[in-house]
């Protein structure tokens, strides 16, 4: 008996479902899920321009709706649903926790189309695209090794997963490509936004002697901090320079804009197929933007040298010969690091201080 | 003239129905007005927080689950609540009964036994009255504040969730990001009914309210909670040993809190991940007063609050409203529920100074 209650009930919800269909028909609707509020800089913001572009590039041919601050957990899977049942074509899931619910939705929702950043599974409909921040990370370590006075960095990171691993590598390899003796301390604060943490991890790091701080969080806390106590940062996501005009070299950001247009084409000609997607500097997806009226033409040139090397394919941040902490060489002389060992990178090269955080 | 505050003897009959509809007129009052104060259509405001969200019946299922662990959280709060135990690390267990019905979820991967479900259960239980054994123990020895050794220990749990899925238990086919395998087949809660997220737990945590309401209002030890509750000192009389209300009410918080963990990993999460709640073990203190530390109370009470998340989430896909917007009315509603009730237990007077005063 409950069985059968239940069957019926099942389809009745199935029933219920086509009702929630767009009114609408011409336009495509399209959906984001953001993890963080939008705020004026950070992560989710460089999404919410890539969102707004998309509704200026193709005015009255799409209509996009977007949820903030919706947590990793079971909360994302009804999200995702929700957004698909109001009609919307085409979903970006736009932080690593919804990669499975994004997967699940896709199977309910087969002519709808998902797309979700930094993860790694797919399906018929559902693709997901990633940057290689590592290449922004080398050039902000050029930077850093130029303008650094104690050739110390600080560098405030969330977790000690790959992605954020690498990201330290690059920057010192950058760093050490210019000054073969810097170094570069971590401090971890576990979490991708905690600004007080953030701050105080800078700080920490100033009065051990760093004079440029790196991060991989998301709030401008430590552009703030930096600023505070009179050393130089490196923004990371957006254009920070407004939260430390004295303090900002430069910003590695991410621009998603080129990607989500290219997306949407290919959706609106009927074209999309899914694909893991990686773009990075020669794809416009990394800039460098916000220079600070401090640095000297001649190390923005040095940076434009090496930003035109990486789109002919001749520099990679990962390029031999690298050696390991413990000064084993990973990657010879001449070769290149393959995706896949950057993608699962769990080691630090020389130039980090301090071990990695025990599994 | 001041304002001055008097308990209450008797309340009348008429004001206890009379103000919750009183509180719900003031919220819908002050919320139209809010909502044209931002150029939203009132009306449309708040058909998509109210209506929107449970139209269907996918949205009723899903209005079940989300108020699952907000239930079972918020009625073992009450059990200590109304004995004067103040555990506020329901978070901190629920992470705990995740960990230990997640562990042993793990460990029989592959394996897949039949016993497995009924023993995540067990252990969902158990690992959250373990942990919440340990501020019991602190408090009945020691006499330590409860409301900050449990409260600090939501913290540890917290992290020591973040070291296993970023260590030993990761996924060891998942590139390096922190998750678990997801669970096998016997480690997932059944569905109650394909296409939606109902699952098994819903009918628990109904037969959970049954269970604290004979507990609360039906057992000699719910009569000796209340009374050391409300009037410590006749406990004292009466020969009611204090460290046996501070157990019982930290053990049902760890357990029924450790229960909504081991639900939610095992029913919609179906993994271990750093985040498995997203604070309804807070949210829960919330439900338990808002529902009056009654059972039935708390059913009510548990689904309203999973309606407001549920209605904030339509409103932003629909009109656009911020989060934000959505945490003032939300707080709006609380507020004036929460103030109505303290209204039937207090009466307002204006006394006159008096000269030497």
């Amino acid at each position: 008996m409950k069985l059968r209650i239940a069957t019926a009930l099942a389809a009745l919800a199935i029933a219920a479902a086509p009702l929630a269909a767009p009114a609408g028909a011409q336009e495509l609707k399209i959906g984001f899920v953001y993890v963080s509020p939008i705020g004026s800089a950070g992560w989710t913001y460089q999404h919410e321009l890539a969102r707004q572009h998309l509704e200026k590039t193709f005015a009255g041919k799409v209509k996009t709706t977007y949820v903030e601050s919706v947590p990793e957990g079971a909360d994302a899977e009804r999200v995702i649903r929700r957004l698909a049942q109001e009609g919307n074509k085409l979903v970006f899931t736009t932080s690593f926790g919804y990669m499975d619910p994004t997967i699940k939705v896709a199977q309910a929702f087969p002519n709808a189309i998902f797309e979700h950043a930094t993860g790694y599974k797919t399906a018929k409909n559902a693709g997901n695209y990633i940057i290689r921040f590592e290449e922004g990370r080398y050039l902000a370590g050029i930077v850093a090794g130029k303008m650094s006075k104690s050739g110390k960095a600080g560098y405030v990171a969330a977790f000690p997963i790959p992605e954020v691993i690498r990201g330290i590598n690059a920057f010192i390899l950058g760093m050490r490509s210019v000054n073969p003796n810097a170094t570069v301390s971590v401090v971890w604060v576990s979490s991708w936004y905690d600004p007080g943490k953030e701050r105080e991890a800078a700080e920490a790091l100033i009065a051990q002697g760093a004079d440029v701080i790196m991060q991989h969080t998301d709030s401008t806390a430590p552009v703030q901090a930096a600023e505070a106590k009179g050393v130089y940062a490196i923004g990371y996501h957006s254009d920070m320079s407004k939260f430390g005009p004295k303090a900002h070299l430069v910003a590695s950001t991410h621009n998603w804009t080129g990607y989500y247009q290219s997306v949407v084409e290919k959706v609106m000609k009927g074209q999309w197929k899914a694909e893991q997607y990686v773009g990075g500097i020669k794809e416009g997806m990394v800039v460098m933007a916000g220079w600070g009226p401090m640095v000297p033409d001649d190390v923005k040139k040095l940076v434009a040298e090496k930003e035109a090397a990486m789109k002919a394919g001749k520099l990679a941040p990962f390029q031999g010969p690298v050696k390991a902490q413990d000064g084993k060489e990973v990657v010879k002389a001449g070769a290149v690091m393959s995706a896949k060992d950057i993608a699962n990178m769990s080691f630090y090269v020389q130039g980090v201080v301090g071990a990695l955080p025990k599994k | 003239m001041r304002l001055r505050l008097e308990a209450r003897t008797e309340t009348a009959r008429w004001l206890v129905v009379a103000t919750p509809l009183l509180a719900a007129a003031l919220t819908l009052a002050s919320g139209i007005v809010m909502f044209a104060a931002l150029g939203y259509d009132p009306a449309k405001a708040l058909t998509s927080f109210f209506i929107k969200p449970i139209e269907n019946v996918y949205g009723l299922t899903e209005l079940a689950v989300k108020a699952t662990p907000l239930l079972l959280c918020a009625l073992g709060l009450a059990v200590g609540f109304r004995g004067g135990v103040w555990n506020i690390g329901a978070e901190g267990q629920l992470t705990m009964g995740a960990v230990a019905a997640g562990g042993l979820a793990l460990a029989f991967h592959g394996e897949e036994p039949g016993w497995l479900m009924p023993a995540m259960v067990l252990a969902g239980a158990l690992g959250g009255a373990a942990w919440a054994a340990i501020p019991a123990f602190l408090r009945a020895r020691f006499n330590t504040n409860e409301i900050l050794t449990s409260l600090m220990l939501t913290y540890v749990a917290v992290q020591f969730l973040g070291y296993l899925v970023h260590g030993p238990w990761r996924n060891p086919q998942g590139f390096n990001f922190p998750q678990s395998r997801d669970f096998g087949e016997a480690a997932i809660i059944p569905l109650l009914m394909e296409g939606t997220r109902l699952h098994l737990g819903v009918i628990l945590a109904g037969l959970a309210v049954f269970a604290a309401w004979l507990l609360l209002d039906r057992s000699h030890l719910g009569f000796q909670i209340r009374v050391s509750g409300s009037a410590p000192r006749a406990a004292a009389y009466a020969g009611y040993p204090v460290s046996r209300i501070v157990w019982a009410g930290f053990l049902a918080g760890g357990a029924m809190a450790g229960l909504a963990g081991m639900m939610e990993a095992a029913g919609p999460i179906g993994k271990l991940q750093p985040l498995i709640s997203p604070g309804y073990g807070f949210a829960a203190i919330i439900v338990a007063f808002l529902g009056r530390l009654n059972a039935f109370g708390i059913l009510l009470a548990s689904l309203l609050v999973a309606l407001l998340y549920l209605g904030g989430e339509t409103a932003q896909i629909d009109l656009k409203v911020p989060p934000a917007v959505t945490g003032v009315f939300q707080g709006l509603l609380l507020f004036f529920l929460l103030g109505s009730d303290f209204l039937t237990r207090y009466r307002v007077k204006l006394v006159r100074r008096a000269a030497a005063s």
